[in-house]
């Protein structure tokens, strides 16, 4: 094949200038802290709270959406129901909608005079501007992954082996169990690690929901605007270094799990 | 499709089947479908005309031809980006080739702030370049090159990763074939390889797209907030909704989701016409 020596350079050309050597910027800049200045602005007892807020909020939420995303999944393959083609574009819509939007709705939404935060604010729930806040929006950013990297796998499984284990007595909950979740694993902890990831990192609809206080419902994207807009850019890249670690951390686990699979396919 | 649904052996039981559909619907109706009705109520609270009024407000279509012209230049950019990326990857084999993919698929697992972030500590004022640039009089930061970069990076993958996997299904036979017969590369690019993958070129377009003109926390890294100058749509609600002016917050957002709409439909029309596009990506 022609061309090969033009657009392999072209590439490695587009993705240093645009990518890589910025992104080195933050790394080399907080290097200038020296290692007591790195570790007093990345691990400062307000950025520990942030991290905490961030890496648990986006926790719970992908697990939310790990049980919400395969019963999706789930209904998108195996069941007809009226309305499903419309379901299936709706799913997408967190891709789809910028998220400052997604923000000011759910922060509307679940406020203590909306339409869901009324009914919930008399059950005695906060939902916006609360901890639980930042859930709700991280489930919603998150809510395509587990979804779309179920659906295919599921799409793909072959039912006869699920109609071999009825016929040798097995109940539907012990195919459920040991027939068909093993074979979705792999592909629901790659969608996980992509809806944690990706909730980590999220600025634009947390902002809105969360009422923003240092220690308590500061998220880590935020704790770094605010130390930029102080000048602070050397405290902003340590903070900005310890989320791009976890962001290689994950990933390395999403590569993993996916070669982990794939030894086990045929 | 048209096959009739049979009765599984092993299936779960109709309850359950009809409890899994109704959490669902539920969970979707208020995640989702709740909070788009919620912009829309937001928008028309004092009617129609006042909604009006906001969206056509200067500050407004400022930031509608900005939100344009930056997805006007980062669109195309990772199309060409995109194609070539895919045509070195796809087409032939080097080593490295797993990690040079994952190296592209970067900015998805970068966090949009530190997006933003990166280029203020290249091209800001205490930047590397940035008093270099000042000298000449050229301003990336709290200006419209920063705008475009930070959209450039944070929807960087969408069209190589979208081609990458059905370039590699098609495999190379039909390129060998035309260039045998005389065919020159560019030729047999236009010819041969652009046509078998324009409709998933299109589809990573419309999702770059919408992530274009949908970006915030880049965007709002780099920008300065400028009114008329250095605001994005996305902007322009943060800067509405924080003078509490609602209904220009609910509006200007309406808009935006009107576009999310718009997206999803033309991506729902494509996969069903050419259910290729999806192949082979997950996610």
């Amino acid at each position: 094949m022609p061309g090969f020596a033009l657009t392999l350079g072209v590439t490695l050309t587009v993705l240093s200038t645009v990518v890589l050597i910025p992104l080195s910027a933050v790394v080399i800049r907080s290097a200038g802290l020296g290692w007591e200045g790195f570790t007093a602005a990345a691990l400062s007892e307000r950025a520990l709270a942030a991290y905490r807020l961030s890496f648990g909020a986006a926790f719970v939420a992908a697990c939310v959406n790990g049980v919400f995303g395969l019963l999706t999944a789930w209904a998108l393959v195996r069941y007809r129901f009226p309305g499903k083609a419309l379901v299936n574009a709706v799913v997408d819509l967190p891709f789809a909608l910028p998220t400052a939007v997604a923000g000011v709705a759910l922060s509307a939404l679940y406020a203590e005079n909306g339409w869901l935060g009324a009914p919930l604010a008399d059950l005695g729930v906060r939902a916006a501007f609360s901890e639980l806040g930042v859930v709700i929006a991280l489930t919603f950013i998150g809510l395509p992954f587990i979804v779309r990297t179920v659906e295919p796998v599921l799409r793909d499984l072959s039912r006869e082996v699920e109609e071999a284990a009825a016929s040798l007595g097995a109940r539907w909950t012990q195919i459920l169990v040991r027939v068909i979740w093993p074979a979705l694993l792999p592909a629901w902890l790659t969608g996980f690690a992509l809806a944690f990831a990706r909730g980590v990192g999220e600025y634009g609809s947390v902002i809105f929901i969360s009422s923003n206080l240092p220690f308590s419902t500061e998220i880590a994207p935020l704790l770094i605007v605010i130390q930029l807009e102080q000048y602070e850019y050397g405290a902003a890249a340590a903070i900005a270094v310890v989320m791009l670690a976890v962001s290689f951390l994950m990933l390395l686990v999403i590569n993993g799990v996916q070669a982990w699979s794939r030894r086990y396919e045929g | 499709m048209s096959a009739r649904p049979q009765p599984r052996t092993g299936a779960e039981p109709a309850w359950v089947k009809a409890t899994v559909l109704a959490l669902l619907l539920a969970f979707l109706a208020a995640m989702l479908v709740l909070p788009l009705v919620t912009v829309i109520a937001g928008a028309l609270r004092n009617g129609a005309g006042e909604a009006w009024a906001a969206v056509t407000h200067p500050d407004a279509v400022a930031a509608m031809r900005l939100t344009l012209l930056t997805a006007a230049i980062a669109v195309p950019f990772n199309v060409a980006f995109g194609v070539c990326a895919a045509w070195a990857i796809a087409k032939h084999d080097f080593p490295g080739k797993p990690f040079l993919i994952t190296l592209i698929d970067l900015p998805f697992s970068v966090s949009p702030v530190v997006a933003g972030l990166i280029y203020v500590l290249v091209f800001g004022a205490q930047g590397w370049f940035g008093p270099w640039l000042a000298e000449r009089g050229v301003q990336v930061i709290f200006a419209v090159p920063g705008i475009v970069l930070a959209t450039i990076f944070v929807t960087f993958p969408f069209v190589a990763r979208e081609l990458i996997p059905l370039m590699q299904e098609q495999g190379v036979d039909q390129e060998e074939a035309a260039l045998s017969l005389g065919a020159s590369g560019p030729l047999t690019f236009w010819r041969v390889t652009a046509p078998n993958i324009r409709w998933g070129l299109l589809y990573g377009v419309l999702l770059c797209n919408a992530r274009a003109m949908g970006e915030f926390g880049a965007v709002s890294v780099v920008s300065g907030h400028i009114r008329g100058l250095t605001n994005t749509l996305p902007l322009h609600v943060e800067i509405l909704y924080n003078e509490y002016d609602f209904v220009g917050a609910f509006a200007t957002a309406a808009l935006l989701c009107g576009l999310a709409v718009v997206t999803l439909a033309l991506k729902s029309a494509l996969e069903l016409a050419h259910p290729e596009v999806t192949r082979g990506h997950g996610l």
